[in-house]
């Protein structure tokens, strides 16, 4: 069979099961479309948090960041993870105790206020659409990639799919699908993983591997430190960010992850409290799983790409000789080469291959097009290389290759020369990946539409099957929009998600923990807390990267991504000001907090 | 009546005391470990990985799964204890 048709095979067999499921498990009642009927497992749960959880993002490009970035990357590994401890000991408990539906649930009902809950259910909106064209995109990428459809094809199968079994199942639907999807991923993600440690070091585990020596008796990272050095390039095991950053970029990471809505919304679904905790080890344990082994498949990824492009007496490989899947990559438009010294051979170095805007290469004539290709070694032609021009005291020769940050994760089963249907499933899990989020996020949009604005601000009088209604048709109108998203994408995707997390972070979470743990809390403390952390950020995220800040006027040093974390240290001094000048909260309210506080008597989530 | 309010009083003041400890071990091995302190901790070289570097990307993962799989026994326990189990 060939690579084609077993990718196909893979795809569509995991569809199929995720449609089957959702059939199985689709939802009758508000209750089972908002929270799966409350009655999920802490393990099943903690299956689904991981692939709702674990996007197209961290599934494909993390890795190649790592990768590229080294050190300076850790902060992505740190806060994506660290932020279940957060959501473990401080929020899942208490919220499943509270037993709400949604986020803005908790913050109207807790702040005794429909201006807090509106301001709540626009955030949710902001974030879960910024978070879901990505998603959207990103499966019509893997299509594109793997099976050479059209990218805005490959969104409209992808917007089908999510379609039936978010509308038709709600997140009882949703919650078993993921389970499915988190299995495919898993798998995908991490027997490329083992083959590719096994073969460089005949350590099983790429968390162990990673610290083994090679075949030529050096330890693996300080072959890469060395290798990446002599070429140019910061340190892999080192930083080039400044220690402030670091701290702050991986704080709102943290705080952020702790405050998306769809994360938090699925420790709803359990029956007790005790199972909100023990699913919230169960998912850190499970996403440890895969972003563990990130570091190991950067690592042995970048040496890979030096050792193939630079040859091994590092002079280059003559372009004949490159393997397939380069030309195969260079084809898709990923990696591109440029002979800037004009002797045939391959060579990779810090510095830009290519000019303009993130020197991506622009190819002149179609991929298959021979005529296109300069006769000239052969090499695709483009017509904005770089100068060339390179320091000799830091590097032996100039950067001719641009690589996709993407490669790292899809060429591997091919670069460690794996068998084709490793490759077939990476596809399948890359597709998991993004479907799960997507589906994930529609459902926070869909319910905090159905729920949080019609039901509880605008029409409290409708009745279960209305709302259920409205809910399926809200989750319909945010597929077709995320769907226009995800064909034509903003520019500013990457910094619009900086500013997801910005908000959840400086908005959402000192809400959540201050509704919980500081009793005195009013809704003044908390609605002024929440304005100033979402303008602080907003503003300071828009100026430096849509309105052209400069990197010098950074204040305190910390980049636009880490920014949220000072938000939210603004909300809590807010808050608590505003809070002591304005009187307490009522007595029930009071009461409320007394009992979110101790495990017994949870009920089922109710209205 | 009184009694109960004292129980839920002290059972709340053990949570939060975990709670802290927790934290604590939390913000060592990742913002410590893993960012303030990895210069010097990079000097020290354990199974192949310098040690700020393993604390950054593999260290603090593990212990983060360990806090949280302990925190969730701990807590069942003391649940227990005051009987405020379901």
């Amino acid at each position: 069979m060939s690579l084609e048709q077993l990718t196909y095979m893979f795809v569509v067999g995991s569809f199929c099961i995720y449609i089957a499921i959702a059939f199985w498990s689709r939802a009758s009642s508000t209750q089972e479309f908002y929270v799966a009927g409350g009655g999920v497992t802490p393990l099943a749960n903690g299956m689904a948090t991981a692939a709702d959880w674990m996007s197209a993002a961290s599934f494909i490009s993390l890795a190649g960041i790592v990768s590229f970035a080294g050190y300076d990357a850790s902060g992505f590994i740190m806060g994506w993870t660290g932020g279940y401890v957060l959501l473990a000991l401080l929020l899942a408990p208490y919220l499943r105790k509270f037993g709400k539906f949604t986020v803005p649930d908790f913050v109207g009902d807790r702040y005794y206020s429909s201006v807090a809950r509106v301001v709540a259910v626009v955030c949710v909106l902001f974030i879960s659409f910024t978070y879901i064209s990505g998603q959207m995109r990103g499966t019509g990428i893997v299509f594109s990639r793997f099976l050479q459809v059209e990218i805005d094809t490959g969104v409209m199968i992808g917007m089908a799919v999510v379609f039936v079994y978010a509308v038709l199942g709600g997140m009882k639907g949703i919650t078993y699908t993921q389970v499915a999807q988190y299995c495919v991923m898993i798998f995908a993600f991490t027997v490329p993983a083992l083959f590719l440690t096994f073969s460089m070091t005949g350590h099983l585990l790429p968390q162990t591997g990673l610290g083994a020596t090679l075949s030529n008796g050096q330890p693996v990272l300080d072959h890469l430190d060395a290798l990446v050095t002599e070429l140019g390039f910061a340190s892999f095991t080192e930083g080039s960010k400044s220690k402030m950053d670091m701290f702050f970029i991986t704080a709102s990471l943290m705080f952020g992850t702790a405050g998306l809505p769809h994360v938090i919304v699925r420790f709803f679904t359990v029956p007790r409290v005790r199972d909100a905790r023990i699913s919230a080890a169960w998912a850190l344990v499970f996403i440890s799983l895969l972003y563990s082994t990130i570091p190991a498949v950067a690592a042995f990824g970048r040496i890979n790409l030096i050792e193939t492009v630079n040859g091994a007496d590092n002079t280059g490989t003559p372009y004949e000789e490159m393997p397939q899947w380069f030309k195969k990559w260079e084809n898709a438009g990923l990696i591109a080469w440029y002979d800037h010294n004009a002797d045939g051979r391959t060579q990779y170095a810090a510095g830009d291959a290519f000019t303009g805007r993130q020197h991506k290469p622009i190819y002149w004539g179609a991929a298959e097009d021979k005529v296109a290709r300069n006769f000239y070694f052969n090499q695709r032609h483009v017509v904005n290389p770089s100068s060339g021009e390179f320091d000799p005291q830091v590097q032996p020769f100039a950067n001719e290759i641009y690589v996709d940050p993407d490669i790292m994760v899809l060429a591997n089963p091919e670069i460690a020369e794996l068998p084709d249907w490793v490759i077939a499933l990476i596809a399948a899990g890359a597709m998991a990946a993004a479907l799960s989020t997507a589906a994930g996020l529609l459902l926070v949009i869909a319910t905090s539409v159905s729920h949080d604005l019609i039901k509880k601000t605008i029409r409290p009088q409708i009745t279960d099957k209305q709302e259920l209604l409205v809910a399926r048709v809200a989750a319909m109108v945010a597929i077709l929009i995320a769907g226009y998203l995800g064909m034509n994408p903003p520019d500013y995707v990457a910094a619009v998600v900086a500013l997801a997390f910005g908000l959840a972070c400086a908005s959402f979470f000192p809400a959540i923990i201050m509704g919980i743990f500081y009793q005195r809390m009013n809704k003044y403390g908390a609605i002024s807390g929440m304005l100033v952390g979402l303008i602080t950020t907003i503003c300071y995220i828009a100026y430096f990267k849509f309105m052209g800040g400069e990197q010098e006027d950074w204040l305190l040093g910390v980049s636009p991504e880490g920014f949220g974390a000072l938000g939210m240290v603004l909300n809590f001094i807010v808050a608590y000001l505003v809070s002591h000048l304005t009187p307490e909260p009522p007595k029930h309210i009071q009461n409320i907090v007394q009992n979110i506080r101790v495990p017994r008597n949870t009920g089922s989530a109710y209205y | 009546m009184k009694q109960d309010i004292n129980k839920a009083e002290q059972y709340w003041h053990r949570n939060l005391q975990i709670i802290f400890s927790y934290l604590v071990v939390w913000f060592v091995v990742s913002f410590g470990f893993g960012i303030i302190f990895v210069e010097e901790l990079n000097q020290f070289n354990i199974f192949g990985f310098k040690l700020g570097y393993w604390f950054a990307n593999q260290g603090s993962i593990l212990v983060f799964c360990l806090l949280t799989v302990a925190y969730a026994i701990r807590m069942g326990r003391l649940d227990s204890e005051f009987d405020v189990h379901e």
